[in-house]
């Protein structure tokens, strides 16, 4: 199997746990894994990606443009930015709630991510979700990451098991917050689940 | 993290992880460093997989590393160094100099080249710098490469007596991959430092006749290098490609995509393996140089086709097919190879040409971040008044964003001090700050205040004390009261430091406390001399956040808040000011600048 999945978003959000367990995962499922995460300055409320590449066809540890199978999102500008390492035909997981830089804010452009889901919509096989909606149930932002996952891994884009997905959140999550996060993965499974029931409809 | 696969043991971790395990099976006795994306998690990685034996440390710079390094290494033990590729600079003083002396002990300084640059101050290529001190680079391009060559790399030192570069980049410090680590690892047994003064206290005369013997041996050691395992050739043709480091994943990745290219792979930049080289060039009339940062490569292959009178045409940055600046990618390396092999451009891309405008995201100091607060009582108690502020590397750089707007210099680590000295002996008019983090301090701020105090400067240096240094990932320093040993050790004190060099103005406050701050600031200003503010507030990332702050109906949406502090917290929404709870820490600096009391903590209206 090969398979190139792409995560994005701002620094904070997350995106490094969500790319180590799909990394672990398929590791775990016995497939050569190779991944990068941007790690230093843009850290600090940057654009961060992480790129996750699975299979033997993979040299390098970045994605090449047109390559992703899949790109999950965590801000919907960082999806558009992103977009060319999607290839023709792949899916966009997108967060439609926007992460106003504080340039913005300082600016009053009105950016509100609105025009960017519109454009994504256009451009490509999406699914919307939107984490203050689906967070709401586990009273923090912070479970975002593990509910895309959930939502990815039901498309089947991933190529990775769900059990395996949850072995690996068993491994690196802290006792404490291991039940709160299993159900945050299944509620996104579900989510991921009839989305694609819709699509493939 | 250890995975089983199979029946062998496989650890997916970071090439610089990879790095840590290599050295660590390579018997390693002493590892020393200095943090520096994207070096930092190599001794991270020591510290926690079974180390016993090993002596770990974060030193305050590089330079004490390397020396720290150099005295194991004379004593025959193995020893690390790491650092980013700046860190060097810092250190060149003792590596040239132990260039000359040698060592008994493999030496291996891992210095962490970052192409982009994606975290530093500049694209300076240590293959370089390895030529320039004429000791062996080590090169790698995967970080399970990486694994293995560093293992290599204390071979090579200890067989030649000599420290030896390793050099990765970014984007193989930073990748991830399944190397498979051994289960059980010891550091080396050695014998202990052995006197003599002939071979360790380094003399012109003895200088002059290592230099000779040094470029005699590097002559045997490009001969080495020649059938060195990881300088390889694959495919043949008329047309080859030169590489090394990521470029090679790069163009291993576009000969798989086209059924095969000729790619000569040098891992070994200095001492260059002629041989290697010419025996690869066989046949061939034409090479593309894939390399980043500078042409090292290309120059190597001029020369010997120079010196060789071979027909051989040699592209690459010198002749202008390639950019001098920036990092190399699939999409770059792909559509450079295109042209040079006359492959049609091919892909599954989507058109982007017509998206929407993007929001631009400079990275910026974090919601709640008391450096925020510190820049915010220094602009506040200043203004009206002429001043420089010179900035300093850290998280506290992105000071400079808009609207704080706090940083009229910065150039490297501790120049902040001794440039806020410069400019106040040109521009006598002038309130000149200086701000310096706490890691920085340590690291290269002391030397600038003894000069400033020595020579009668007229400055404000602002400690901005977060007891972390942060921007790198949160490592210990002298003064947070931890060592990588494990152990709890006194903290050295910031302020006792400033009074024993002759600061005779030292007031610490915390900058959370605004009016308090401020009034430090304006006291400072109307002192002449050398003046200290040590403004102490941890580290968001290493304190648990307070009660959130919430904005009350009282709000005027005046928007004072957002105008002046820019805290990522607080946004508009639906037109008014509001708090994002995800992302406030309770700093309440917002609350004591809102001019009608609208906002407070949480439950508070
Ligand atoms: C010579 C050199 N070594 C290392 C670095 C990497 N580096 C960047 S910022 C920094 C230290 C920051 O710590 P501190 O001064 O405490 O500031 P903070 O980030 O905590 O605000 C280091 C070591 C560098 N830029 N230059």
């Amino acid at each position: 199997m090969n398979k190139d999945i792409m995560i994005c978003g701002v620094g904070g959000q997350g995106t490094v746990l969500a790319s180590k367990i799909i990394a672990a995962a398929a590791t775990q499922e016995g497939q050569t894994v190779h991944s990068a995460e941007t790690i230093g300055m843009a850290q600090r409320g940057g654009s961060v990606t992480s790129h996750v590449r699975i299979g033997d066809k993979a040299h390098s540890p970045l994605i090449p443009p047109g390559s992703a199978d899949i790109i999950l999102a965590f801000e919907p500008s960082e999806a558009v930015r992103n977009l060319r390492y999607l290839k023709a035909g792949g899916l966009a997981v997108v967060n439609t709630a926007p992460v106003k830089p504080v340039t913005e804010s300082l600016k009053e452009t009105g950016y509100d991510g609105k025009e960017m889901t519109a454009y994504l919509r256009r451009k490509c096989r999406c699914i919307f979700i939107d984490s203050d909606e689906v967070c709401a149930p586990f009273g923090s932002a912070k479970f975002f990451n593990i509910i895309i996952l959930g939502v990815a891994c039901a498309t089947g884009e991933t190529g990775i098991g769900k059990d395996v997905i949850l072995n690996q959140i068993d491994l690196r999550v802290p006792e404490k917050f291991r039940e709160t996060n299993r159900l945050a993965f299944l509620a996104g499974y579900e989510i991921g689940e009839k989305e694609k029931k819709q699509y493939e409809d | 993290m250890p995975q089983k696969t199979g029946d062998k043991m496989k650890e997916y971790v970071m090439g610089n992880g990879a790095i840590a395990l290599g050295a660590l099976a390579a018997g390693v006795n002493l590892a020393a460093g200095y943090p520096g994306t994207p070096s930092s998690e190599i001794i991270e990685t020591i510290s926690k997989y079974p180390h016993a034996g090993v002596h770990l440390e974060w030193s305050v710079n590089e330079k004490a590393a390397m020396e720290v390094a150099a005295a194991a290494a004379y004593s025959g033990a193995r020893a690390l160094v790491t650092m980013k590729q700046m860190g060097l600079n810092v250190a060149a003083d003792p590596l040239m100099s132990v260039a000359y002396v040698g060592v008994k002990g493999g030496m291996v300084v891992v210095c962490a080249d970052d192409p982009g640059p994606i975290s530093s101050q500049t694209e300076q290529d240590t293959r370089r710098f390895a030529d320039f001190a004429r000791i062996p680079v080590f090169d790698p391009s995967t970080p399970e490469e990486a694994f293995e060559m560093i293992g290599d790399a204390f071979e090579y030192s200890e067989k030649y007596s000599t420290p030896v570069i390793f050099r990765p980049t970014t984007r193989v410090c930073h990748a991830y991959a399944g190397v498979e680590a051994p289960d059980e690892s010891a550091p080396k047994k050695y014998e202990g430092f052995v006197r003599d003064p002939s071979k360790w206290v380094i003399f012109p005369r003895l200088s002059n006749y290592n230099h000779g013997m040094i470029e005699k041996r590097n002559a045997e050691i490009a001969a080495d290098f020649s059938s060195y395992r990881f300088n390889t050739v694959q495919g043949s043709g008329p047309l080859a490609v030169i590489t090394s480091g990521v470029s090679y994943a790069y163009a291993g990745e576009y000969s798989e995509k086209h059924g095969g290219i000729k790619i000569i792979r040098v891992a070994t930049a200095f001492p260059f393996p002629e041989d290697f080289i010419l025996g690869a060039l066989e046949g061939v009339s034409s090479v593309i140089c894939l390399e980043e940062l500078s042409p090292y490569i290309e120059e190597q292959v001029l020369k010997t086709v120079g010196r060789h009178h071979l027909d051989i045409e040699v592209k690459g940055k010198l002749d202008g097919t390639e950019p001098h600046n920036g990092e190399n990618s699939a999409e770059l390396t792909g559509a450079v190879l295109d042209r040079f092999f006359g492959f049609e451009p091919e892909g599954n891309l989507i058109d982007v040409s017509d998206s929407p405008a993007l929001p631009a995201r400079p990275p910026v100091l974090c919601a709640g971040c008391p450096h925020r607060a510190s820049f915010y009582a220094v602009k506040q108690a200043m203004k009206g008044r002429k001043c420089v502020f010179c900035g300093d590397i850290g998280c506290y750089t992105l000071g400079n964003a808009m609207p704080l707007d706090m940083v009229d210099t910065c150039l490297c680590m501790g120049a902040g001090i001794t440039m806020a000295q410069g400019f106040s002996h040109t521009d006598k008019d002038t309130v000149c700050f200086g701000f310096t983090g706490d890691s920085t301090f340590f690291a290269s701020g002391m030397t600038g205040v003894v000069n400033a105090v020595y020579n009668e400067a007229d400055i404000i240096l602002c400690v901005l004390d977060n007891s972390t240094t942060a921007m790198t990932g949160h490592q210990p320093h002298p003064g947070t009261g931890r060592n990588m040993m494990g152990d709890i050790v006194e903290k050295v004190s910031i302020e006792k430091v400033l009074e024993g060099m002759g600061v005779k103005k030292i007031i610490t406050v915390n900058p959370l406390d605004l009016e308090k701050a401020v009034n430090a600031v304006r006291e400072c200003a109307e002192t002449p001399g050398v003046k200290a503010i040590v403004f102490r507030s941890p580290c968001i990332a290493i304190v648990k956040s307070g009660a959130k702050c919430s904005v009350g109906s009282k709000c005027i949406n005046c928007r004072k808040c957002i105008r002046e502090i820019g805290c990522p917290a607080l946004i508009t929404e639906n037109g008014s000011v509001k708090i994002d709870s995800n992302l406030c820490t309770g700093c309440g600096l917002c609350a004591q600048i809102c001019p009608v009391g609208a906002i407070g903590g949480e439950g508070d209206e």
